[in-house]
C-alpha cells in the first residue's frame, strides 16, 4: 500500500482566516497518526478532507501517486476505499449490529456467505459476536463504539479515520479501548489517523504525533520525540504536564539544561542574556534543602502521591510531586533538575 | 455517478436541476404568471370598471368585517382553551386538546352544513327535538355575524396552536421558583405568564384573521344563498358567469386578498421575529397552575364548548343525513340509510366525486412525497443563500389563499402549453398541480425537521461504506425519515381528499371533487345528500387524524400542524 500525503493543505470556510493552512505531512503505510490540538484547530477539518467530506480551497491531498483531492478535483468518499470511526458512532439504528458491520459488504456486493464470515471474524475482533442480531440502541457507549470499529476492520480499508473516538465514554472504558485500538493497529496494519485533543490518549497509541494549532502543524514526531524534545511554546504547553518559566540564558546554551545552569539562569544577572521559554516537567522537580526557595499554594493527594503547586520567589509557578506530605502555605525549597528550552 | 465538484458534495448533480424546476413550476411561474396579469390590466385600464362596481367594495367590507369578527372568537376560543389546558390542572387535557383541533382540519363546507342542519327552521335535529323555529323564519347563520362565528369555531385551533407553543416554552422552573420566593398564583400570571403568551395570541389572531381572508367554504355555503359576497366568493361568482374581463377582473381581486393575506402575514412575522417556537419539554408537561375550588366548573365549561362547537353540529349533520322523507320527523323509526345509499352507490356524480378526489389526493401525497425527501434534503445539505431562498419558495404557495393559487393556475395554463399545444385546463392534471402546489409546504415540513434530527455522521458513515447516492437514500436516509415521511403522506391525502377552494374554481364537467360535490348538492337542494357525504368525510378526518396521532411518538416535533 501508500503512503497518504498531504502537501500544502489549505481550507478556508468563507472569509476570515482559514481553518487549516499550508499544512503538510506524510503518513507512511501502516503508521498510526494522532492529530493533536485544542479543540477549534483544525484537527477535524484536516480529517475530514482526508474523508473527503470537505475539499480543500488549496494544496492536495494524495494516496501514493493517486491524487485524492485538490481545489478542482474530488474523488467522492465511497470510492476512496477509508474507514472512519466517528465520535458520535454514527451507527444506523434502523439495522442490527451484524448489518452495520455488513453494510460496506453489502454495497461492495461481496457475496452472502463471505460477507457473513467476515463480520462474524470483524465482531470477534472486538469480542461482539454475541450481540450481533441486537440493534445499536440496546448497546452500551463502548460497545456501540466496538460496533463502529469492526465496521472498519471488516473492509481492509487504506485508512481509517477516528475521529476523537473516545470522547463520550468514561474514563475506564477509554482505557479499555485505546487497548483494543491498538490491538485493531497491529491486527489489520491498516494506516490509522486519530484526532483527538488528549496528549496522554495521543502518546498511549500513536507511533507519530502531530500537533496543530490555529489550523497550522507545529511539530510531527514519534511520541517520545515529542515529549521528550517539544518544538514552541504550544507544544511545549500541550505535551506533558510541565510548567514553563521565562528565564534569561546565556546565548548557545544548548537546548537540554541541567540543573548547575538552570540556577545560574535564576540567579544570573551579567550582560548578553537571552529571554528563553523553558519547560520544566513535575517529575523534575525535586525538593532539596539546597535549591531555589519556594511556597507551596496548593497540594492535592492524588493517591500515590501529593501534586503540588510552587510559586518561586521571583513568582513565576512550577508543578512538583512530593510523595512525603506538603501542605499549601508552607515553604520550602527546590532542585530542578532538567529542563528543556522551547 | 458523477457529483458536482463542490466542496465534498454529496448530491447528484441533476438534484439541484430537479429543485429549481419544482419551484418553478409549483411556485415561481403561477405566482408571476398573476402578478403580470395584475399589473398589466391595472395599466392597460381594465381596472376602472371593476373598481367603480360597489360589488367590489361592498365584498371587500364583507371579508374584513367577517375576517375581523371571525378573529375575535377565534381568539377568545382559542385564546381560553390554550391558557385552561395548558397552564391548569383541568383532567383530560389531551383528549379536549384533540377534539378542538378536530375543527381545524375538517373542511369548511362541512362545518358549514353542519351548523345549518343545527339552526333554521329546516333544521332535522330541531324538529326531532321540538325545537324548530316556525317555517317561514331566516336561518340566522345566512348573515356577517353567521360567517364571523363560523371563521371563529374553524380558526380558533390556530390560535390555539400559536399562543400554546408560547406557553409551553415557558419555563416551568422559573414559573415554580417565583412562587417559592412568595408569589401568588395571581402575581406569576400577571407578571410572567401574560407578558410570555402575549405574542402568540397576537401572531395567531394574525393567522386566524388571514385564515378569514382567504376562507371559501364558509361564506361559499352561508354567504352566497343571502347574497352576501366576500372576496373569494366574488371571484367565484365572477368566474360563473364568465366574460371578456373575468381574467383580469379576477387577477385584481386577488391581488386584494393577496395584500390583506400580506398584511396580516406580516404581523404574525412581525411578532415571532427571532422567537424560536420549538417547545422546550414535552408537551404534555404537568400543569403550573392549580384551579382548586373552580376546576369542577371549568372542566364542565369546557366540556360543554366542546359539545356546543362539535358534538351538537355533528349530531344536526348526522340527523340531517339520516331525515326521512321531508315533513317527516325523525326518529328511531324513520331513519333512514337512503341518503348514504344514494351518495355512495346511485348517484354517479358522487361516485366519480369520491374516485376524482382519492386519485387526486393519492397522487399529490406521493408526488409530494419524491418531491420533499429529495428538496428536503436538498434544503438542509446545502448552506447557501439559495437553499434558503428555494425554502422560502417552497412556503409561498400553501401561505396564500387557495382561491389566489387557483387564479393562478387558470392564468398559467388556461392557454395551450408552449411547444406541446394543448392545454391541461379543464382536465383534472391542473388540480393536481395546484394540489402540489399549494400542499408542498405541508409535505415539505416534517420531512426537513427530521432530515435536520438526523446525525449528519450517519449519511457520512455510508458514504465511507461505498454507498452511493441512491444506495444511501435507499438503504440510510429514507427508513430514517420514514416516519416523517408517513405523515407528510397521511396529512397531504387528509387535506387534498377534502379540498375545496382550489378544486372550486378549477373543476369542470367529469373533474370534480369531493369538496365540489357537497357544495353543489347542497347548492341545488340536495341537504340530505350532502349532509351523508360530509358525515363520510368527517368520519375519514378522525379515523386518519387518529392514525397520526398514534405516529404522533415517532415522529420530529412540528410534524403535525396540530401539534406544533
Amino acid at each position: 500500500m501508500a503512503p497518504l500525503i498531504l502537501h500544502a493543505l489549505e481550507k478556508r470556510f468563507g472569509p476570515g482566516a482559514p481553518a487549516v493552512r499550508d499544512l503538510s505531512l506524510t503518513v507512511r503505510d501502516g503508521r498510526f497518526l494522532a492529530l493533536l490540538g485544542p479543540s477549534g484547530c483544525g484537527k477535524t477539518t484536516v480529517l475530514r478532507m482526508i474523508a473527503g467530506f470537505e475539499q480543500p480551497t488549496d494544496g492536495s491531498i494524495l494516496l501514493g501517486e493517486r491524487l485524492l483531492a485538490d481545489a478542482a478535483t474530488m474523488v467522492p468518499p465511497e470510492r476512496r476505499n477509508m474507514a472512519m470511526v466517528f465520535q458520535s458512532y454514527a451507527l444506523w439504528p434502523h439495522m442490527t449490529v451484524a448489518e452495520n458491520v455488513g453494510y460496506p459488504l453489502k454495497v461492495r456486493k461481496v457475496d452472502r456467505e463471505r460477507a457473513r464470515q467476515k463480520v462474524c471474524e470483524a465482531l470477534a475482533a472486538v469480542r461482539l459476536e454475541a450481540y450481533a442480531d441486537r440493534r445499536p440502541a440496546a448497546l452500551s457507549g463502548g460497545q456501540r463504539q466496538r460496533v463502529a470499529l469492526a465496521r472498519c476492520l471488516v473492509t481492509e480499508p487504506d485508512v481509517v479515520l477516528l475521529d476523537e473516538p473516545l470522547a463520550n465514554l468514561d474514563r475506564h472504558l477509554r482505557q479499555e479501548m485505546e487497548e483494543t485500538f491498538r490491538e485493531f493497529h497491529a491486527r489489520s496494519g491498516a494506516t490509522m489517523i486519530y484526532v483527538t485533543h488528549d496528549q496522554s490518549e495521543a502518546m498511549a497509541l500513536a507511533t507519530d504525533v502531530a500537533v496543530m494549532s490555529e489550523g497550522r502543524l507545529l511539530q510531527m514526531a514519534s511520541p517520545e520525540e515529542i515529549y521528550a524534545r517539544p518544538e514552541g511554546l504550544v507544544v511545549g504547553g500541550l505535551v506533558g504536564q510541565g510548567s514553563i518559566l521565562s528565564l534569561r540564558l546565556p546565548p548557545g546554551s544548548g537546548r537540554l539544561l541541567d540543573w548547575p545552569r538552570l540556577r545560574d539562569a535564576f540567579q544570573g544577572t551579567e550582560e548578553g542574556l537571552m529571554p528563553a521559554d523553558v519547560l520544566v516537567r513535575p517529575q523534575d522537580v525535586v525538593l532539596d534543602a539546597t535549591g531555589l526557595a519556594a511556597r507551596v499554594t496548593s497540594s492535592f493527594f492524588e493517591g500515590e502521591r501529593y501534586a503540588l503547586r510552587l510559586e518561586l520567589a521571583n513568582g513565576q509557578s512550577l508543578r512538583a510531586f512530593s510523595r512525603q506530605p506538603v501542605r499549601a502555605g508552607d515553604t520550602t525549597s527546590v532542585v530542578l533538575a532538567s529542563g528543556w528550552r522551547l | 455517478m458523477r457529483y458536482s465538484a463542490k466542496s465534498g458534495n454529496s448530491q447528484p448533480r441533476w438534484l439541484f436541476p430537479f429543485v429549481v424546476l419544482v419551484i418553478l413550476v409549483l411556485s415561481v411561474l403561477p405566482l408571476a404568471r398573476l402578478a403580470w396579469t395584475g399589473v398589466v390590466s391595472a395599466l392597460r385600464g381594465d381596472a376602472g370598471q371593476l373598481l367603480a362596481d360597489p360589488a367590489l367594495w361592498s365584498a371587500t367590507l364583507n371579508t374584513l368585517t367577517t375576517s375581523f369578527l371571525g378573529m375575535i372568537a377565534a381568539v377568545v376560543l382559542g385564546g381560553s382553551f390554550a391558557v385552561l389546558l395548558t397552564l391548569f390542572d383541568v383532567r383530560g387535557r389531551s383528549l379536549l386538546g384533540f377534539l378542538f383541533m378536530l375543527p381545524m382540519m375538517i373542511p369548511p363546507q362541512v362545518t358549514a352544513l353542519s351548523w345549518i342542519g343545527l339552526t333554521g327552521p329546516s333544521s332535522t335535529l330541531l324538529k326531532a327535538i321540538g325545537m324548530a323555529p316556525p317555517l317561514g323564519s331566516p336561518q340566522p347563520l345566512y348573515s356577517i355575524g353567521g360567517i364571523a362565528l363560523l371563521f371563529g369555531v374553524q380558526h380558533a385551533p390556530l390560535v390555539y396552536l400559536a399562543m400554546r407553543s408560547g406557553l409551553l416554552a415557558l419555563p416551568k422552573e422559573g414559573v415554580e421558583a417565583a412562587r417559592l420566593s412568595g408569589a401568588s398564583s395571581l402575581r406569576v400570571l400577571l407578571d410572567i405568564v401574560l407578558p410570555l403568551a402575549l405574542p402568540g395570541l397576537v401572531a395567531g389572531a394574525a393567522i386566524a384573521f388571514v385564515s378569514g381572508v382567504g376562507n371559501f367554504g364558509i361564506p361559499a355555503i352561508l354567504g352566497i344563498p343571502a347574497s352576501i359576497y366576500t372576496l373569494p366568493t366574488l371571484i367565484y361568482s365572477k368566474f360563473a358567469s364568465f366574460g371578456p374581463t373575468t381574467f383580469a377582473d379576477i387577477s385584481i381581486i386577488s391581488a386584494l386578498i393577496t395584500l390583506l393575506a400580506v398584511a396580516g402575514l406580516s404581523v404574525e412575522a412581525r411578532v415571532l421575529r427571532g422567537r424560536d417556537f420549538r417547545t422546550i419539554g414535552l408537551s404534555g408537561q404537568a400543569a403550573v397552575f392549580r384551579l382548586g375550588q373552580v376546576r369542577l366548573p371549568a372542566e364542565i365549561l369546557l366540556w360543554l364548548v366542546t359539545f356546543v362547537i362539535l358534538v351538537l353540529p355533528f349530531l344536526a349533520l348526522l340527523a340531517s343525513s339520516l331525515a326521512p322523507a321531508y315533513g317527516v320527523p325523525l326518529n328511531m323509526e324513520t331513519a333512514t340509510l337512503h341518503a348514504y345509499e344514494e351518495v355512495m352507490f346511485r348517484q354517479s356524480v358522487t361516485r366519480s366525486a369520491f374516485s376524482n378526489s382519492v386519485t387526486l389526493a393519492l397522487a399529490s401525497a406521493f408526488g409530494l412525497l419524491v418531491i420533499s425527501v429529495l428538496l428536503g434534503y436538498y434544503i438542509v445539505q446545502t448552506k447557501s443563500r439559495t437553499a434558503a431562498t428555494i425554502s422560502a419558495m417552497a412556503e409561498i404557495p400553501y401561505a396564500l389563499p387557495g382561491i389566489v393559487l387557483a387564479v393562478a393556475f387558470i392564468l398559467l395554463l388556461a392557454a395551450p402549453l408552449p411547444i406541446l399545444g394543448f392545454s391541461i385546463y379543464g382536465t383534472i392534471w391542473i388540480i393536481l398541480l395546484a394540489y402540489l402546489s399549494s400542499f408542498l409546504a405541508v409535505s415539505l415540513k416534517p420531512v426537513v425537521s427530521a432530515y435536520r434530527q438526523l446525525d449528519p455522521s450517519l449519511e457520512e458513515a455510508a458514504r465511507l461504506s461505498g454507498a452511493g447516492f441512491y444506495r444511501r437514500m435507499r438503504d440510510v436516509l429514507v427508513p430514517l425519515i420514514a416516519p416523517a415521511a408517513g405523515s407528510s403522506l397521511i396529512l397531504v391525502f387528509l387535506i387534498a381528499c377534502n379540498e375545496l377552494t382550489v378544486s372550486a374554481l378549477l373543476w369542470s364537467a367529469g373533474t370534480q371533487t369531493l369538496g365540489v360535490a357537497i357544495y353543489n348538492l347542497d347548492d341545488s337542494g340536495s341537504f340530505d345528500l350532502a349532509a351523508a357525504l360530509s358525515v363520510l368525510v368527517v368520519i375519514m378526518v378522525v379515523i386518519l387524524m387518529l392514525i397520526l396521532e398514534l405516529m404522533a411518538r415517532r415522529l420530529p416535533a412540528g410534524a403535525l400542524p396540530w401539534r406544533r
